[in-house]
């Protein structure tokens, strides 16, 4: 396989989805389920350049994802800031935000690195939670309609291909990047710091540049799913969430563009399919998440790759 | 004085319950080096199972212990068929599937129980006891002394009885502790047993003051992680003196400055720390090899 295809392929199978899917999918359900995943995916292709590729945890970067979905709520309803110019400045916000604290934090190694990023995020979740004359505490807020030069965005099937459009766009940037100096720079810090140092790589700067990408990622998905769902709540910045979108990276596989959005499907999808079962629905997808884990190690994506060239080697 | 004696007070209470689900993370950690995120769910379990085993006609103490036996019976199938299948996986795999177990155990405590707060009745009566101006509930030093006996029964364990010392062996060196002859599966098995057995004790003992719900266990779970990564992960001494730490900054923070922001505290005071003391309060500097 020429090197350009081999680099660009987990875009094309995305791309394919993202085309195939409006002719698969009946319902406007459906397609918003879809975009949903999509939201989910990006955040998860943004999260697993720190976790897969620079090897560093985090507990809390649903407090990004947050941050743009405040954004885009905040701005347009309290001091009329244009929703597009409000996404901008939340995903702004959310890289300086990352920019900052990830200097410290990101000293800490393992366990004390995820309970560092648990506290950042809960904080976030914290002032999102309180602040109720900005954000309406609990009970969550409107976003105000994107509007486009007179042009209302609105409909399942618009939201559909934004979302789609910026999850090809995020795959496209973590496929450039992966093989980037930075992207080698990264898996050398993932498998030691010690040797990335004496190699000449800046190791604070690599996993600050990584921390930051991720959170910028996290904040886009969060604005994004904030305007499909013209509505949001504390939950999105939560600690929950921040476990969800760690879940999706592994679940899918660390390292791989696909495994992310993989991950994210399986999260987004599978507590819609299992309402069916009402109360069991809990239960099931801990169960399922287990067994997942016990039987596809490094996750579902590269536990297959490795099924299929197994068997045509 | 009085005041801040009633925070102290209040501190402690929920100190020593962060400190025993601290207690648990690092006893399973130890063993195992698994990170536990169930942790939580066992504290859920043992309130929760006092409760219906009570309101099914069991006397207290009985339905007390009869809730730790099934929480260490649960503890114990969590490590069979989660852990023990998942052997040699990584550390994030493994965190994941404790993930799971406690998203399930949840699940299955919504359907075996229900979704409603329960309250336990308070073991020695609701009367208040006046020290110095400040008030005391009788539970409250239920809860403090029985996290001071549960100490002194783990300090027991693990420095006289043989088991213990073999706890302590895997700890601090599992393939050793192998060569010199001890069974490190049914360690691991057993540190997942007393983890769940003290999650529960700690469950019950606060059920009368805080109630009790299928969903209590994520909360603890955060605090007890937090409070074992602030005395330094793997320190058992560092688990107890971070839960107590945590309780008393949540108690005087909500007391001082404002009670909306109580969880603010500890977490901005565990920031601090971590960004002064990598490896938190009490733990050891530890040196890459490269």
């Amino acid at each position: 396989m020429p090197a350009l295809l081999r680099r660009f392929l987990p875009v094309l199978i995305l791309l394919a989805l993202v085309v195939a899917l409006p002719f698969l999918l009946k319902s406007a359900y459906q397609l918003r389920v879809a975009t949903l995943v999509f939201t989910a995916g990006l955040t998860a292709i943004g999260l697993n350049i720190l976790m897969g590729q620079a090897g560093q945890v985090s507990l809390g970067h649903a407090g990004f994802g947050g941050i743009g979905a405040y954004a885009v709520a905040i701005l347009p309803t309290h001091y009329g800031v244009h929703p597009l110019a409000a996404f901008l400045i939340g995903v702004t916000a959310a890289g300086l935000v990352a920019f900052v604290v990830g200097r410290p934090i990101l000293r800490l190694r393992g366990h004390y690195l995820a309970v560092a990023t648990l506290g950042m995020g809960i904080l976030i979740a914290m002032v999102i939670q309180n602040q109720q004359a900005l954000t309406g505490g609990p009970d969550g807020m409107q976003v105000p309609r994107m509007e486009l030069f007179g042009w209302r965005v609105r409909g399942a099937e618009t939201w559909y291909w934004i979302c789609g459009a910026f999850l090809i766009a995020g795959a496209v940037l973590a496929v450039n990047l992966i093989d980037s100096p930075t992207g080698r720079a990264l898996r050398a810090v993932h498998d030691s710091e010690v040797a990335a140092r004496v190699l000449g790589i800046d190791v604070a700067r690599a996993k600050l540049t990584a921390f930051t990408i991720s959170a910028v990622y996290a904040a886009t998905g969060g604005a994004l799913l904030a305007f499909v769902n013209a509505f949001v709540t504390p939950d999105i910045a939560g600690f929950l969430h921040s476990v969800e979108l760690v879940t999706m990276v592994v679940l899918g596989g660390l390292g791989s563009v696909v495994g992310a959005v993989v991950g994210a499907a399986i999260l987004v999808v599978l507590p819609q399919v299992l309402t069916v079962f009402h109360e069991y629905e809990h239960l099931a997808i801990g169960l399922i998440m287990i067994g997942v884990m016990i039987f596809m190690r490094a996750g579902v994506v590269p536990t297959l790759i490795g099924l299929v060239r197994g068997r045509s080697a | 004085m009085a005041e801040l004696l009633q925070f102290i007070f209040s501190g402690l209470t929920v100190g020593a319950v962060y400190a025993l689900v601290a207690l648990g993370f690092t006893i399973i950690y130890n063993a195992s080096d698994v990170v536990n995120f169930a942790q939580g769910e066992f504290v859920m379990l043992g309130g929760m199972a006092t409760v219906f085993l009570a309101a099914a006609g069991l006397p207290l103490p009985l339905a007390a212990i009869a809730a730790v036996v099934i929480t260490v019976a649960v503890g114990l199938g969590l490590y069979l068929f989660a852990i023990k299948p998942a052997r040699g996986a990584s550390a994030v795999t493994l965190i994941i599937i404790t993930i799971g177990a406690s998203i399930a155990l949840r699940g299955a405590a919504q359907i075996v129980f229900d979704k409603q707060f329960h309250r336990l009745p308070s073991f020695s009566g609701d009367d208040p006891i006046h020290i110095l101006g400040a008030t005391i509930l009788p539970q409250s030093l239920w809860v403090i002394g029985g996290a001071g006996v549960i100490l002194a029964a783990l300090w027991w364990f693990f420095r006289v009885t043989l088991t213990g010392k073999a706890v302590l062996a895997t700890a601090a060196n599992r393939l050793a502790a192998s060569l010199v002859g001890i069974d490190t599966r049914f360690v691991v098995g057993l540190s997942f047993a007393l983890s769940a057995g003290i999650g529960a004790i700690a469950g019950i003992l606060v059920a009368p003051i805080t109630l009790t719900s299928y969903e209590v266990g994520t909360m603890l779970a955060l605090k007890g992680f937090a409070a074992a990564m602030l005395g330094g992960m793997g320190n058992p001494i560092g688990a107890v003196a971070g839960g107590l730490l945590i309780g008393l900054l949540e108690a005087f923070g909500a007391g001082y400055l404002s009670s909306t922001y109580k969880d603010a505290f500890a977490f901005v005071v565990i920031l601090l720390v971590l960004f002064v003391m990598p490896g938190g309060l009490f733990g050891a500097r530890s040196v890459e090899r490269v």
